[in-house]
């Protein structure tokens, strides 16, 4: 199998100092004066897997909609590979390199999972491109490519509806896959998933991550430990503590957050 | 990719047999004033056939289709008025020369908006760019601000009203309640003969038969596909980097594009044009013979609005104060009993026995992955 190929990419300045790949500064918004994200900043390496972490309300899923541009950010800068990305607009957002996973499976669940990988294969993706696509064999070698990382291979011609959850949230996964994104974002792939599945995903993560990086918000904590480079903790929309996965676990402000009181 | 892998084998069969009845068996089993009815209903089955994409595959229900089919049968009627208000044919009125609803209303000159609908060709661009302008407008308005499911549709009754409103208002201009009648040549062929509503009841269906192809063509491309994307998941589809707003001002403009075209059919054949194809309840009753045809199958929707106005003027003619109710009736047992319409019946009962008997037909579905990659 050939490893995943970079398309898409946001062209890359090369005057310009080549460090993180997303750079978050002083982000807040706030929803009717309740700040959900108050003045974080964080910034992600390429190829790097960072997992986000908090207790619920942290603003985990928050910071993620701001990124993609469901939600608007009331103040602060989001940088990706130099771009702005707080102006742009969502579908902007996905064209520069950025991909995102909801929290449930959010698939498309009249369509077979071939049709699904395709809609997402990054060709005509405007309205009279969309007219005019076809399915050629890049297409369809691309999505057989992205089905067999996936684990599903054998169900192309099977209707997203009748897949288990685990394999919805795969699909999902592979959804973004096929758009190649330098930037994955993954809201809890590992929800509601059985051992054997979390044990195949964290394993789908790590082959992901050769070329792309990864911001993955999860509470299983041993899968946290077996996928995060680097840990972010939030807490009341501020980033608390970061580190690895050790260096989070004993800082004694986030056993404070998770156990005090 | 040609003409031929428009439809699978089984679909041809059905296309066949649906230009059969309507080209063969309609014309040779009834007389022309049956022929002519037909030939009416055959053009709210464009409005139906809009419906199908917009409603049933992507998801926006539109309550206003009467908009668009009223927009292009006004569009047709000005130009046929215009023919039939001749100085000579007008003699009698203060102004001659101008719509005989004019002089009524102490016009003395051909307001500028109407001096277009003198050229025919001018008169064709008009049927389908002006009610596409308008969906155009209306669809940039409502879904770039991302205003969509049942506002959307509370907003297209609305704009039904309103046009209503407008048109009934500017009599002067409009010819008001009573709409542009008295219609009678298309450069001097006489539309009200008898030959002539039989040469129309065959444009039409021909004219139908292709916006079948072009719908088709839309609902079997990736478009079609997101489409029903769109519908269950649209943050999805916007995540996968479409601009969701531009797939549904598309197949907006496209279905009102489709309902002008049966409105300037409907002028043609019925000889008139009036606010009541334009309103709310006109509007309705489109998605409901949407509804009963199968919102899904754009076959469907042409015998739904074959059906359902069969009986309704079957129905009204003995029980016209009862037809509101059965109409109201049918659409809820259609939703409640089959949401997919005749078309649903027929998948479900009549396709397996098909297939039982005739299993060859049903093989020439391309499967996904056997597509000729050309």
């Amino acid at each position: 199998m050939n490893p995943p190929s970079i398309g898409n990419q946001a062209p890359i300045d090369p005057a310009a100092p080549k460090d993180f790949l997303l750079s978050v500064e002083n982000l807040t918004v706030s929803f009717d004066g309740f700040k959900a994200v108050n003045d974080l900043s964080f910034y992600v390496d390429e190829n790097e897997i960072r997992v986000i972490i908090g207790p619920n309300g942290a603003g985990k899923t928050t910071v993620l909609d701001l990124i993609c541009g469901r939600t608007k950010a009331t103040d602060g800068s989001i940088k990706f590979r130099g771009t702005e990305l707080t102006k742009m607009k969502e579908h902007q957002i996905v064209h520069a390199g950025v991909g995102r996973k909801f929290q449930n499976p959010s698939i498309y669940e009249d369509l077979s999972v071939f049709e699904n990988l395709e809609l997402s294969f990054p060709r005509g993706r405007n309205v009279f491109g969309a007219l005019a696509f076809r399915r050629d064999k890049e297409v369809i070698d691309r999505v057989e490519e992205i089905a067999e990382m996936i684990f599903l291979k054998d169900q192309l011609n099977t209707e997203a509806a009748i897949l288990s959850h685990g394999q919805k949230q795969w699909l999902e996964i592979g959804m973004l896959l096929i758009q190649s994104p330098e930037l994955l974002m993954l809201d809890e792939p590992v929800a509601g998933m059985s051992v054997s599945e979390r044990v195949k995903t964290a394993e789908l993560l790590n082959k992901i991550i050769q070329n792309h990086s990864v911001i993955v918000i999860e509470h299983d904590m041993k899968f946290v430990e077996d996928i995060a480079h680097r840990v972010t903790v939030l807490h009341q929309g501020k980033v608390l503590s970061e580190g690895s996965m050790d260096h989070v676990q004993h800082d004694p402000k986030v056993i404070e957050v998770y156990l005090g009181h | 990719m040609g003409i031929f892998s428009l439809y699978t084998r089984r679909e041809w069969i059905n296309l066949a047999i649906l230009i059969a009845i309507i080209f063969v068996i309609m014309p040779l089993s009834m007389d022309i004033f049956r022929l002519n009815l037909v030939g009416k209903y055959l053009t709210y089955a464009f409005v139906a056939v809009g419906l199908v994409l917009c409603w049933g595959y992507g998801g926006i229900l539109s309550l206003g289709q009467g908009i668009f089919f009223g927009l292009g049968g006004y569009c047709m009627a000005m130009f046929l008025k215009l023919e039939a208000s001749s100085p000579e044919n007008t003699t009698i009125q203060s102004t001659p020369g101008i719509p005989d609803f004019m002089d009524w209303n102490q016009l003395t000159e051909l307001p500028w908006w109407w001096q277009p609908f003198n050229s025919l060709p001018l008169t064709l661009i008009a049927v389908l760019v002006v009610p596409t302008v308008f969906a155009y407008i209306i669809g940039v308005a409502m879904f770039k601000r991302r205003v969509g499911g049942v506002y959307f549709a509370i907003i297209t009754q609305a704009f039904a009203a309103i046009l209503t409103i407008l048109i009934i208002g500017q009599q002067g201009y409009t010819g008001g309640v009573n709409g542009i009648t008295d219609l009678r040549t298309l450069l001097g062929w006489d539309i009200r003969q008898d030959d002539a509503k039989f040469i129309l009841y065959f444009v039409n269906g021909a004219l139908l038969i292709g916006v079948l192809m072009i719908a088709q063509a839309v609902k079997i491309s990736k478009f079609g596909r997101l489409l029903i994307a769109m519908r269950d998941k649209e943050d999805r589809v916007r995540f996968s980097g479409y601009d969701v707003a531009n797939f549904k001002i598309f197949i907006f403009c496209l279905a009102a594009a489709f309902s002008a075209i049966g409105g300037a059919m409907f002028t043609l054949q019925v000889g008139f044009m009036s606010p009541s194809f334009v309103g709310i309840v006109p509007s309705i009753e489109m998605v409901i013979f949407a509804a009963v045809g199968g919102r899904l199958s754009l076959f469907g929707a042409v015998y739904g609005a074959l059906i359902v106005n069969w009986a309704k003027t079957s129905f009204s003619e003995t029980f016209p104060e009862l037809w509101l109710f059965a109409m109201g009736g049918l659409f809820i047992a259609v939703v409640m009993a089959f949401p997919n319409g005749l078309a649903g019946i027929y998948r479900s009962y009549v396709d397996p026995l098909i297939t039982r008997y005739w299993p060859s037909s049903a093989k020439s579905t391309p499967s996904p992955l056997k597509a000729p990659a050309e």
